[in-house]
């Protein structure tokens, strides 16, 4: 039985379908495997009691044709769930029961599917390792003292042990894909604007965008089939009609053309890197796609541009935490500025105090020109640098990270080379492009690395089926040896 | 850029944060390294380009002005640290 729960969510579903198995049974298997698994410290908060119920109403009544048939998921702490605390892994938040759901959980649970509980997370999802959540570190399934990445650790440590069949994450400048790289899993991050931020704990407004991670592609494009969808709600929402990823998913790519860019290859890229990109130029070369050298000139010009938006979009999104009308209050102070400033001090954690310091500057009177309308401009370059390539290319292929999993502790004293991680993904969140991220081999320790694709605007089954094609003649296989148990 | 324990105070200030002294040099230091960081983005020259603020094409749809207050004050109020019943309450304003 419990080799049931490393199965692939789409060979579950098959399995619910056919009445194989009971979501009740199916999730009683998960809660065993979670409560085995504390070492990992991937859950905040566990909701068994409601998945249990929500389980033993769905076998009295099953509908299967539901694309989540009475799957038991859990989620990244930062999606707001009616009745269920809601941390977004922080100080702030830690006692804070949302009275409403957001639309991308809702539609989960619209589909058929059950929470199981919420998953650790960077603080308010800021950061590169999981290590600045106030619930302490998560660790990484493929090693001890080993970070999954971050921000969406939690939700990638428990995809990859098994603790939840797919998950969904947050990505604002690589938190889905950079966790999903980390631990050998699937992630995608879709074009800004196809799946509701109604209901999500805010970072950065114009870059945050919800997205599937899962153990395989197909997972990937059931997920993004339930989440995906115009609310009015969200007035950044794009107003499209439905699309049937999954059924419309093909290893055909005969013909596609795949772009490299050459500023991807950095310095002091490890050659293990190098060479997967490589190895993956080549599997799409021998299914018939063109590989195209391209140019992205202003590549390295997005990490300091991003540096400027995110935080200051960031202190602006979080100066609604002021120990008033829900999360934290100081009893410190004299007056209510005092409650304020003593609330965001013990309430916020260092990076995110350091976030808001970096955004409050630039937002500041007499900075303003200098760096933010800077870096909106800057932005305008790399969004034009994508643009003029996706009249020659119909995807283009990078690494996801400049490196594999670290460990705990290696880069918390340098925040500069923590933001290096996410030098490959933060260029497609800053043009609002779809990207995903396909585990394609274990570097010399035995750690996973991923390749990215990178879409058009709304392109999300074009680079699914080049991954799904990629991900069947790769023979990756991910080696975690449930050493925790 | 070089980020002193003066401005460290005057931003914490503004983003309503308060710093202790020992605190405040961390953060100079580390606001330090990565202003300089961020100021890469001098060398290009951004004078003829449109700034980018959102992505969208599309302008911001607005919705009818309709009151909808959900009826929900009760469960608004639970989350907060401290109501009582009808309103927020906060340390005194005004003397």
């Amino acid at each position: 039985m419990s080799e049931i729960i490393k199965k692939d969510l789409s060979e579950i579903i098959e399995l619910i379908k056919k009445k194989e198995i009971k979501s009740e049974e199916l999730t009683n298997l998960y809660i065993d495997k979670v409560n085995k698994s504390k070492k990992l410290n991937s859950y905040i908060t566990t909701c068994f009691e409601n998945a249990i119920q929500k389980a033993k109403e769905f076998d009295k009544k099953p509908n299967i044709n539901s694309l989540l048939p009475g799957i038991p998921l859990a989620v990244k702490d930062l999606f707001c769930t009616d009745g269920f605390k809601t941390t977004a892994g922080s100080k702030m938040l830690k006692n804070f029961i949302p009275k409403y759901e957001s639309t991308i959980t809702e539609n989960l649970w619209k589909e058929g599917a059950i929470l199981l509980g919420k998953l650790n997370c960077d603080e308010y999802a800021m950061g590169s390792s999981n290590e600045t959540s106030y619930f302490g570190n998560v660790i990484n399934p493929i090693a001890e003292n080993t970070v999954p990445g971050g921000s969406s650790g939690g939700s990638a440590s428990a995809l990859a042990a098994n603790l939840t069949p797919a998950t969904i994450g947050t990505d604002t400048g690589g938190s889905i894909r950079q966790p999903a790289s980390f631990t050998g899993t699937v992630g995608l991050k879709p074009t800004y604007g196809l799946c509701s931020r109604w209901g999500i704990v805010a970072f950065a407004s114009s870059l945050d965008q919800a997205g599937p991670m899962t153990k395989s592609v197909k997972d990937c494009s059931i997920m993004l089939e339930a989440m995906a969808g115009f609310d009015k709600k969200d007035s950044t929402s794009i107003e499209k009609k439905k699309e049937n990823y999954s059924k419309n998913l093909k290893t055909d790519i005969k013909g596609l053309k795949i772009g490299i860019p050459k500023e991807y290859r950095v310095e002091n890229m490890p050659k293990e890197i190098d060479e997967l990109w490589n190895k993956g130029k080549n599997i799409l070369k021998e299914l018939g796609a063109d590989i195209i050298d391209i140019s992205l000139p202003h590549t390295k010009y997005a990490l300091p541009t991003y540096y400027i938006v995110a935080p200051a979009e960031a202190s602006s999104n979080l100066a609604r935490y002021d120990g008033v009308k829900y999360g934290y209050r100081s009893s410190k102070g004299n007056d209510l500025i005092e409650m304020y400033e003593n609330t965001r001090s013990e309430g916020f954690g260092d990076e995110v105090k350091r976030r808001i310091l970096i955004g409050t500057y630039v937002l500041s009177s007499g900075y303003y020109d200098a760096y933010y309308l800077k870096a909106q401009k800057v932005r305008q370059l790399i969004k034009k640098d994508f643009d003029e390539n996706f009249g020659k290319v119909d995807a283009i292929l990078t690494p996801s990270t400049p490196s594999s999993a670290f460990k705990i502790g290696e880069k918390t004293n340098d925040p500069i080379s923590m933001y290096l991680n996410d030098i490959f993904t933060v260029p497609v969140n800053l043009a609002g492009l779809p990207a995903i991220s396909v585990p394609a081999g274990l570097d010399k320790k035995g750690y996973p690395l991923g390749l990215q694709l990178i879409g058009k605007t709304l392109d999300e089954q074009n680079i699914l089926n080049v991954a799904y094609a990629f991900e069947k003649n790769c023979n990756f296989k991910n080696e975690i040896k449930n050493w925790w148990l | 850029m070089s980020i002193d324990k003066d401005k460290i105070k005057h931003i914490s200030k503004l983003a309503r944060i308060s710093i202790d002294s020992k605190k405040s040099d961390l953060l100079a230091k580390d606001l330090t390294s990565i202003f300089k960081f961020i100021e890469q983005l001098n060398e290009l020259n951004t004078d003829k380009v449109e700034p980018l603020s959102s992505i969208l094409n599309t302008p911001l749809r607005s919705r009818e002005d309709k009151i909808d207050d959900g009826k929900i004050r009760e469960k608004i109020l639970k989350n907060s640290p401290k109501n009582n019943e009808e309103f927020f309450v906060v340390p005194k304003v005004i003397e």
